[in-house]
């Protein structure tokens, strides 16, 4: 009878199995491509070589944009933890009628098209001088990445059991001690992904990059869209390989982190 | 009847007042950047698409009224709407076959709709120029079975823009969709059939009513998202798709006319909010119609 059933949905799975593969056999398509010898991005390639790693790292340009990128992400995830986590302790905590309005200006960046953020972003930053700057690119990937932090952060706090902390502040801790001895150690799971997710929405931000950022500041993003308008140039299959790479660190990462804190959850 | 509080409670309020307060504070450093980056540039830009050299004015959206930004709107409509369709045909077997999983099979499937997430759109969309190329996995394929001699020109266009961008949105359906699927009590369907009706019939007139809820809101996400994007059908459109975002992109950054670029963001922004309410609408007539039975 179970496989009755089962031969009867056979074409539901295949249908499923097609739509799956879809969605990750064209990303894992570039990382053969990156080691082809040939110029042009033939598939299968007519022959092997490190030739397009080698031109990347032999490149001053793409390094320069690649440590452009990996700063502003580093900022960015520093600064979206920080100010994410003050944000989401205040929301949960201080249970203000304001709440629900902070809470939406929050989601804000989330929401609004990623080109309208860029232009308002243009021209705001053309009147006071932020434009192609490091300070103005932190900010605005800072603000695209606050509502991913929130959200993570937040949930985290409403799972958590704020008993312990009461019970640390009626032993005379401090609020702040109450929650670098006490609630930190129980969230550094949350607090570990939100910050990844903050470092990639900054790494792999496009839009905004390419309206204020160029020259010697312009982002490994900005420089990639420009190189693919022109052309497909196989050194970006090289730069592609590396960043898939790094989204499946970051994402193992992140599946390492939800378990800790699972396993914490339930411990 | 009320007896004066004594001072401790009196004090105890007061401290808590204080502590709400200061809580509250907390948010302001984000709010501050926020405002910075997209609420006061948006405000401003809503007064920018209202003013021109005399002053106050309504040239700026008057002159969108114009056959090429109407065929822009047009294309993105199309673009946003084919993607929506094609995101929810493709995305409702995969949502359901997560629904119908194990645990195991459901975490190794969820590892195929989460990878995309984490990966950039830019990279994304380089992978479909890659594979829709002249020299393509593609045109390759399609020249081994004989059916065309020449290699097409699928990298550029319509077809290579909606592909790309189905890509790009499909998880963002998944998502919402698969969750609300979750959240179907499984007892309704397995009652229909212990009265009687077949599997097919219990999916479809039990089963597949209670979705709609979940599969619209996955919908209205991407096509909202796919009505502002920009970055895949501005790589894989090769220059013939012209959608809004790209027209926006064009006047700020080729042509510096700042009116012109406002009122086609507040046109996008007035746009998306109509289809959202007629969605809305839409919707609500929808479950209305659903309550009756």
């Amino acid at each position: 009878m179970n496989v009755a059933r089962h031969l009867r949905r056979l074409w539901l799975y295949v249908i499923a199995a097609l739509v799956a593969l879809f969605l990750v056999a064209p990303i894992a398509l570039i990382v053969p491509m990156s080691f082809s010898a040939s110029e042009f991005l033939t598939f299968p390639p007519p022959g092997w070589s490190l030739r397009w790693y080698q031109a990347y790292l032999g490149s001053v340009e793409w390094q320069r944009a690649t440590w452009v990128s990996l700063r502003i992400a580093l900022c960015t995830m520093v600064l979206a933890t920080i100010i994410g986590a003050l944000t989401s302790y205040g929301l949960h905590r201080g249970r203000l009628r304001l709440n629900g309005a902070i809470f939406g200006i929050i989601l804000l960046p989330a929401v609004v098209p990623a080109v309208l953020i860029a232009v308002g972003a243009f021209v705001l930053f053309a009147r006071v001088g932020l434009n192609n700057t490091f300070t103005g690119l932190i900010l605005a990937h800072t603000a695209l990445a606050l509502p991913f932090v929130v959200l993570l952060i937040g949930s985290a706090m409403r799972q958590y059991d704020w008993d312990l902390d009461r019970a640390a502040r009626s032993l005379g801790a401090s609020p702040l001690r109450a929650f670098i001895d006490v609630v930190f150690p129980q969230m550094k799971f949350s607090f570990l992904s939100g910050a990844l997710v903050a470092f990639l929405t900054s790494f792999d931000e496009v839009v905004i990059s390419i309206f204020i950022s160029s020259g010697d500041r312009a982002t490994l993003t900005k420089k990639m869209f420009t190189a693919l308008r022109n052309d497909i140039d196989p050194v970006i299959a090289a730069i592609a390989t590396l960043l898939i790479g790094f989204s499946v660190v970051v994402m193992v990462l992140s599946i390492v982190a939800a378990r800790g804190r699972d396993a914490r959850a339930s411990g | 009847m009320m007896q004066p509080k004594p001072d401790n409670a009196l004090a105890i309020e007061r401290i808590a007042r204080r502590e709400a307060a200061s809580l509250g504070a907390l948010s302001l450093p984000a709010l501050l950047i926020i405002a910075f980056v997209v609420l006061v540039p948006g405000i401003w830009l809503i007064g920018y698409s209202f003013w021109g050299r005399g002053g106050l004015t309504l040239d700026n959206f008057a002159q969108l009224f114009d056959a090429s930004y109407a065929r822009s709107m047009i294309v993105t409509l199309q673009l946003a709407g084919l993607v929506t369709l094609l995101c929810a045909l493709l995305g409702y077997p995969l949502s359901y076959v997560l629904l119908l999983a194990g645990p195991r099979m459901r975490a190794f499937l969820f590892c195929f709709v989460l990878f995309p997430l984490w990966t950039s759109v830019l990279v994304r969309t380089y992978a479909w120029q890659i594979i829709l190329q002249r020299r393509g996995i593609v045109n390759g394929f399609l020249i081994w079975l004989g059916v065309i001699e020449t290699p097409l020109p699928l990298a550029n266009g319509f077809g290579a823009a909606v592909t790309g961008m189905v890509h790009v949105m499909l998880p963002f359906l998944i998502m919402p969709l698969f969750a609300s699927m979750k959240a179907i009590d499984p007892a309704l369907t397995r009652a229909a059939a212990s009265l009687g009706a077949s599997p097919t019939r219990a999916f479809w007139s039990v089963f597949a009513p209670m979705s709609v809820p979940g599969l619209l809101s996955g919908m209205i996400i991407v096509f909202v998202l796919a009505l502002g994007f920009y970055v895949t059908p501005a790589l894989l459109g090769g220059g013939r798709v012209i959608t809004w975002a790209m027209r926006i992109e064009q006047s700020l950054m080729t042509s510096s006319d700042w009116g012109t670029t406002a009122a086609l963001g507040v046109a996008l922004v007035v746009v998306a909010g109509l289809i959202l309410a007629l969605m809305g609408r839409v919707g609500g007539l929808h479950r209305a119609l659903g309550a009756e039975k």
